[in-house]
């Protein structure tokens, strides 16, 4: 009887296989890519309307990040400063550079300056940055860094997204915030390093906090009978 | 194309299963009757599937269409139930399970007996499952599709259903290993595959021989590429056992783990009536007692229609029978007992969950349920019947109808009754009615194909059942035989 098939339909298991071995490669990758920092917009840096320098303000002239985004310590959004707070200075700081251009026509106009948001949150997460930098009374207080989410700010000529923003992301500081907690003074430092007995300090104070939204772990001792865990954790903590 | 069919098909009504002895009274006798040579076997099984297209049987067609607009009438309500969501459904606040669970649990249930006669009868080398295990194995494959079908689509957001699966995701999220929900995902579709594999690897003889029969390129091209040129030499003899071997020592254990696993989404939870130890050897019983049921709804018919009842004889269905008295028995013994732990713990909440299985509003429910699943069986104890074709086909829709009620029992009677009494609720279908009927159609549309186009009867099995295959076979010193075979087999006349 004739051939039905010709030769070659002999190494089709073998390509079958490697065919198999390409296609998982790739959805591997794929899930690899989805969870990735390209996927979350790390390294976001977009052209502000004015060429305003981190470096220059944050890092070498140290002004405080609290002196423009004033309402970071008082509710969710740290905020981005109105004209009027960069006229403070630059109406006697080089009142007559070009490159404050803008900030002068948005000063006559009563315009805002046009300034584009690098971290955005999706709407259905609920978060509050007062929270994040002072929580707990007296000797129970501590806060999470600017530079811890924001990297650091005072060495970036033009601001760009460090984190992933990702769930994820949120949820290892939730599940364990302690090596990121700092004291309340500290906040705004950049580089900074925790001093001798911080962490055993940090460690104390993680066992206190217990956020809103934290019904899965809030309450619960662990055998000693010391509160364990700590920071917001259950879904409804940041999705309201 | 036609007159070559015609031609290719021999004249003697025998061999093309036209003439069926009349069966006999049971008692040890042949698995394979009519005296049959290799060759015809082959005929008899392959005439259904070579015959031509255009000459496929009218009431085949009709079957398969009215199968393909139940199937289609289904695709149209799954697009229903994604545009509206589970509100399509009479689900309630108690009972937040009721049809999509009760159809899944139905048919990963019937699943089960193809397993076990293809796997557990094989290691326990019982040789009559040769004549109906291909038939069971395929029935498993589009039980446990529709199963998954009902599965996928409970979850009322069918296009987040991947979340499923445990995929790297940039939120951190895994499924939640500790709950039997998500063991089920991993057991169906462990199932699913090793059923796949194992119903394949023993088509592959099978396909060759309709490869080599068959003179349409079409089906040369189509069974040939199913046999994945298979020669049947002697290696690939050697190599097919021990595949076949090694599958079913796979498949043996998932006839009792996959329906265990199925068990815990109840057994697991809290709640009086689910939460209970019987329920993994008693949903297995359960599973192969249903599967039973349904092989013999399906067997019967096609045995006559495709000619086949000297292959599948009155002692094939006798065994099968014997199987669903006895698992019948068992799952009637599970329900006594069921009573017996409610009223021996002392708990009120328990035993007022069985009290109202057997009185409350869903009585009728219960009684539906222990009529056909209990009585039915017990009727398998008379010879006459057990072994008559019409009584075990009407006897076996009353299994199925029975195990389907036992997972609604299961389902929604344990729901209806919450703790608290200002939720107690009475749940009443609204449009499930076509979503089981639809599985149906996605089940029928399947096997319907299957029996068209696949060899219903695992024919290279079966050559090696007959009395010829026993080297020692009498006819050979009789000169009867001639001892040379082909990959079709010698013909011992």
């Amino acid at each position: 009887m004739a051939q039905i098939f010709p030769k070659w339909t002999n190494e089709t298991p073998k390509m079958l296989a490697a065919g198999g071995g390409v296609a998982s490669v790739f959805v591997v990758f794929a899930f690899y890519m989805w969870a990735s920092p390209w996927h979350t917009d790390v390294g976001y840096k977009p052209r502000q309307p004015v060429q305003y320098s981190h470096l220059l303000h944050a890092g070498r002239l140290e002004l405080d990040c609290r002196y423009c985004h004033s309402f970071v310590e008082r509710g969710p959004m740290a905020g981005v400063p109105s004209t009027q707070t960069c006229m403070n200075c630059h109406l006697q700081v080089k009142p007559k550079s070009a490159l404050l251009a803008p900030v002068r026509d948005s000063w006559a106009s009563g315009e805002s300056i046009p300034w584009l948001r690098i971290h955005k949150l999706p709407d259905y997460a609920f978060f509050d940055h007062s929270a994040h930098v002072g929580v707990g009374v007296g000797d129970n207080r501590a806060a999470i860094g600017c530079e811890s989410c924001h990297g650091r700010v005072d060495e970036m000529e033009v601001v760009k997204q460090v984190k992933p923003l990702s769930m994820s992301w949120c949820v290892d500081c939730h599940s364990n915030p302690e090596p990121n907690l700092r004291p309340v003074e500290a906040i705004t430092k950049m580089g900074w390093t925790p001093g001798p007995g911080w962490a055993e300090k940090a460690s104390k104070i993680v066992k206190t906090l217990a956020p809103p939204g934290s019904i899965s772990r809030v309450h619960q001792v662990n055998a000693q009978g010391e509160p364990i865990i700590v920071a917001a954790y259950g879904c409804n903590g940041c999705h309201r | 194309m036609a007159t070559a069919m015609e031609t290719a098909l021999p004249n003697d009504p025998k061999i093309r299963g036209d003439i069926v002895l009349p069966d006999l009274p049971v008692g040890r006798e042949e698995l394979i009757r009519g005296n049959h040579s290799f060759h015809e076997i082959t005929e008899i099984v392959c005439r259904v599937n070579e015959a031509p297209i255009l000459a496929t049987p009218k009431p085949f067609i009709f079957g398969i269409m009215l199968a393909g607009s139940v199937f289609a009438m289904f695709g149209g309500y799954i697009g229903y139930l994604y545009w509206e969501g589970p509100g399509i459904w009479g689900n309630n606040n108690p009972v937040g399970w009721a049809w999509d669970i009760v159809n899944f649990v139905f048919w990963v249930g019937i699943g089960h007996a193809g397993t076990l006669i293809s796997a557990i009868l094989y290691l326990f080398r019982q040789k009559w499952r040769t004549s109906i295990n291909r038939y069971a194995e395929a029935m498993t494959i589009f039980a446990v599709l529709a199963a998954s079908a009902c599965v996928a689509l409970h979850t009322g957001r069918i296009w987040m259903d991947y979340y499923l699966f445990p995929l790297p995701n940039q939120m951190g999220l895994w499924p939640n290993f500790r709950s039997p929900l998500e063991w089920d995902v991993f057991a169906v579709n462990t199932y699913l595959l090793v059923s796949l594999l194992f119903w394949f690897t023993g088509l592959v003889p099978d396909f060759a021989t309709l490869r080599d029969r068959t003179t349409v390129t079409w089906r040369r091209l189509f069974y040939g590429s199913l046999a994945m040129g298979w020669r049947g030499s002697h290696r690939h003899w050697v190599t097919y056992e021990k595949a076949y071997q090694i599958l079913a020592a796979f498949s043996a254990p998932l006839v009792l783990s996959v329906h265990t696993i199925v068990s815990f989404d109840f057994a697991v939870s809290q709640l009086p009536g689910w939460h209970t130890t019987i329920f993994p050897p008693y949903f297995v019983a359960g599973a192969i007692f249903s599967g039973f049921a349904m092989v013999q709804t399906l067997m019967l018919p096609a045995r006559a229609w495709l000619g086949l009842k000297d292959i599948v004889t009155v002692k094939h269905i006798e065994n099968m029978n014997k199987i669903i008295l006895l698992t019948g028995s068992l799952v009637g013994y599970a329900y006594a007992m069921e009573f017996f732990v409610a009223a021996y713990s002392g708990n009120d909440y328990e035993g007022f969950t069985f009290l109202n299985r057997m009185g409350g509003p869903y009585w009728w429910a219960y009684w539906i349920m222990v009529s056909c699943n209990v009585i039915t069986p017990q009727l398998f104890w008379f010879r006459k019947i057990r072994t008559s074709v019409a009584a075990s086909f009407i006897l076996s829709i009353f299994v199925n109808i029975g195990m389907w009620f036992e997972r609604f029992v299961i389902t929604v009677t344990s729901l209806h009754r919450d703790a608290l009494v200002s939720s107690w609720e009475y749940f009443v279908p609204v449009t499930e009615v076509l979503f089981l009927l639809g599985t149906f159609g996605l089940f029928f549309f399947c096997f319907l194909l299957f029996v068209r186009f696949f060899p219903v009867i695992a024919m290279s099995e079966v050559k090696g059942v007959l009395p010829q295959a026993n080297p020692h076979w009498e006819g050979y010193h009789k000169g009867e035989g001639h001892g040379h075979g082909t990959a079709e087999g010698a013909g011992g006349h």
